[in-house]
């Protein structure tokens, strides 16, 4: 049997206020270490606010997120802190390398904040990342002196930084031309390839296709899981 | 932590002129308040050298503390006996030389006898109350800096002339006397006797000067009406400081009301502790105004990049660590001034000491007296970093509870 790298049990996430709101709406699911799946749906769907619950950067309302077979909802903030800087890595649609900061930098500020490697050790796997991505001579240029494509790659070095468990990206392509996408999802492919769970917000279904399984959300709830060169799989609870 | 200081070095090195403006506040608010610390305590410390020059350290009269308690007091429990006086019937210390000697066993300084008794002094018709103290001039020397005082002849003047004293400048120029002149001095019991002004004094406090005149103590016992008599032993310590506690030992031993000069002038010294209070008090405020450009800056910064703190936050950095950053920043921003606040704080007391004014009461200029202290300024910086400190505390404190979540929202 396969390792469950990130579970999802009833998730609920809902915003209180004058007009209650749900965003995620009780999803179960199970990631395998090593699989590639992409989240589709409709903007507003509430496929973002599921990623951002699955990478531990929001708390649900109801519900558990297990990563690596561990609980979470009882963790407390800076615990749940931790549990991002050692087993998740983001990209985002837009860098958000910081500006002042080279490529290098960057890619070593999650070593840093952990503190768990050596400055020298440290900055060779930064080269070797930047390196692995094709930048290996942009490693001391700022983020304004790079192409979009190049800061996005940046990024992913970044999320890899910490040899992280699970790669989870919100639209990491949004941004980008289509070489640029390629080239992006080729490496997300390879992270996959290589044993590391990647979790992936797409609107772009040739994309999606290419995932080892596709899961469309619309209104907080699964509709749809698509295996790769499966059969489609219809939800009825969102039917 | 070295990688916030990068990130802190990062934000302040990217704005120079904020961060300038930032480390010019602080370093007005500490060079200002150096400037002042020094010239307050400058002025107070001139001035209590003078005071503490001018009088004797301790005064020990010949009067008791409190009213002797009398045998039907001590006998009776319900016998009250309100109007006794204060003043022994006979004037005088009793065995003044043995007692000196004693004292000068053992008191850290010296001692000097003399007669402390009131007239009114007479020439050309104006008349002036005053106080007359026979001194003995060789002891004098030991006790008092009035040798060094004089401006017009020297104290062994006083036995060159018949019925010699000593006048303060301010008050011949009143009554329009100069050395060598004849006065005519009236005691309290119609004694008169014709004196000759042997030279004259400059103390540096008017009322001193206008109203203290000295003579042999033979003429101020004739003028009291008590030959023989010592009415006052006036002791001068090697260090002022231990006037109080000396004074008391002093007390102790003769049983004489023995005054320090800080029991003496206790209303000038609270007028001084009052005037502390306010210069702390606007001091402090300098600081703390100072401290708000420091707020500004991190404010601003804190502002600019949320987004920034969102996706440090969204990799796992904690909040103290963010707040920590912000910390930092303001530290570097407070050490730096600080460090420049020292400079012009030193170059503006520099600067002031060079200032003259002009002292009527010495009818000389004066520069202005700055006091150079290391704890000025270490005081003043240690106050200033907390304030820095404290004005980035709010900001980064609300800067680490961003939710990385809203910041990417908002801007995916």
């Amino acid at each position: 049997m396969t390792e469950i790298a990130l579970q999802a049990k009833e998730l609920v996430r809902r915003i209180e206020g004058d007009v209650s709101h749900t965003l995620v709406n009780g999803i179960d699911l199970a990631v395998s270490k090593g699989e590639f799946v992409a989240i589709t749906g409709p903007s507003g769907s509430g496929k973002s606010s599921l990623l951002y619950l699955l990478g531990l950067l929001d708390a649900p309302s109801e519900g558990e997120v297990m990563i690596c077979g561990q609980p979470t909802s009882k963790l407390s903030e800076s615990d749940r802190a931790d549990v991002r800087l050692t087993k998740c890595g983001f990209v985002f649609q837009f860098h958000f390398l910081l500006p002042e900061f080279t490529s290098l930098d960057n890619v070593l500020l999650p070593m840093r904040a952990a503190g768990k490697m050596g400055e020298g050790e440290m900055r060779e796997r930064g080269l070797a990342l930047l390196d692995s991505l094709g930048l290996a001579e942009h490693a001391n240029k700022r983020p304004n002196q790079l192409s979009g494509g190049q800061r996005q790659r940046v990024a992913i070095a970044r999320a890899l930084a910490n040899r992280p468990e699970i790669i989870v990206a919100d639209e990491p392509t949004g941004a980008l031309d289509t070489k640029s996408t390629e080239q992006v999802f080729s490496i997300l492919r390879d992270i996959a390839d290589n044993g590391q769970t990647v979790v992936v917000v797409t609107h772009d279904p040739a994309l999606a296709a290419r995932a080892d399984r596709r899961i469309h959300i619309v209104d907080g709830k699964i509709a749809e899981i698509t295996e790769r060169g499966g059969a489609e799989l219809v939800c009825e609870a969102a039917s | 932590m070295k990688l916030l200081f990068n990130i802190a070095w990062t934000h302040v090195s990217t704005r120079v002129r904020q961060t300038l403006v930032g480390m010019a506040g602080v370093a007005m608010g500490v060079g200002f308040t150096i400037m002042m610390a020094g010239l307050m305590q400058g002025s107070q410390i001139d001035f209590l050298r003078q005071l503490v020059d001018t009088m004797p350290h301790i005064t020990v009269e010949d009067e008791r503390r409190s009213v002797p308690i009398q045998p039907a007091e001590q006998e009776y429990a319900a016998v009250q006996m309100p109007d006794i006086a204060n003043v022994g019937k006979r004037p005088g210390i009793k065995y003044p030389d043995t007692v000196m000697s004693s004292l000068r066993s053992w008191i850290p300084g010296d001692v000097a006898p003399s007669v402390k008794t009131t007239a009114i002094i007479n020439h050309a018709g104006a008349r002036i109350g005053i106080t007359l103290t026979g001194i003995d001039p060789r002891r004098e020397v030991q006790v008092s800096k009035l040798a060094s005082q004089m401006r017009e002849g020297k104290l062994d003047d006083l036995s060159r002339v018949p019925n010699g004293i000593i006048v303060g400048e301010a008050l011949a120029e009143k009554l329009g006397v100069k050395t060598g002149n004849t006065v005519l001095l009236i005691g309290g019991q119609g004694v008169q006797l014709n004196s000759t002004v042997a030279g004259l004094y400059r103390s540096g406090l008017k009322r001193v000067d206008e109203s203290q005149i000295y003579s042999l103590t033979g003429p101020a016992q004739v003028m009291m009406g008590q030959s023989g008599v010592v009415n006052q032993l006036r002791l001068r310590l090697s260090d002022p400081m231990l006037a109080q506690k000396v004074a008391a030992q002093v007390e102790a031993q003769t049983g004489y009301k023995a005054v320090s000069w800080q029991e003496a002038n206790a209303d000038l010294l609270s007028t001084f502790s009052v005037r502390d209070f306010i210069v702390l008090t606007v001091m402090g405020a300098m600081l703390l105004t100072s401290s708000f450009a420091t707020y500004n800056i991190i404010s601003t910064i804190t502002h600019e990049k949320r987004q920034d703190i969102a996706i440090m936050k969204s990799l796992g950095m904690r909040e103290y660590a963010v707040r920590r950053i912000f910390i930092i920043e303001a530290a570097m921003i407070g050490v730096v001034g600080i460090l420049f606040g020292w400079v012009l704080g030193y170059l503006l007391c520099y600067g002031w000491s060079k200032i003259t004014i002009f002292n009527p009461l010495t009818g000389t200029t004066v520069p202005l007296q700055i006091y150079y202290s290391l704890m000025h300024y270490v005081v003043a910086g240690g106050i200033s970093l907390l304030c820095c400190a404290g004005a980035a505390y709010f900001p980064a404190r609300k800067a680490s509870r961003v939710h990385p979540v809203e910041i990417i929202r908002g801007a995916s």
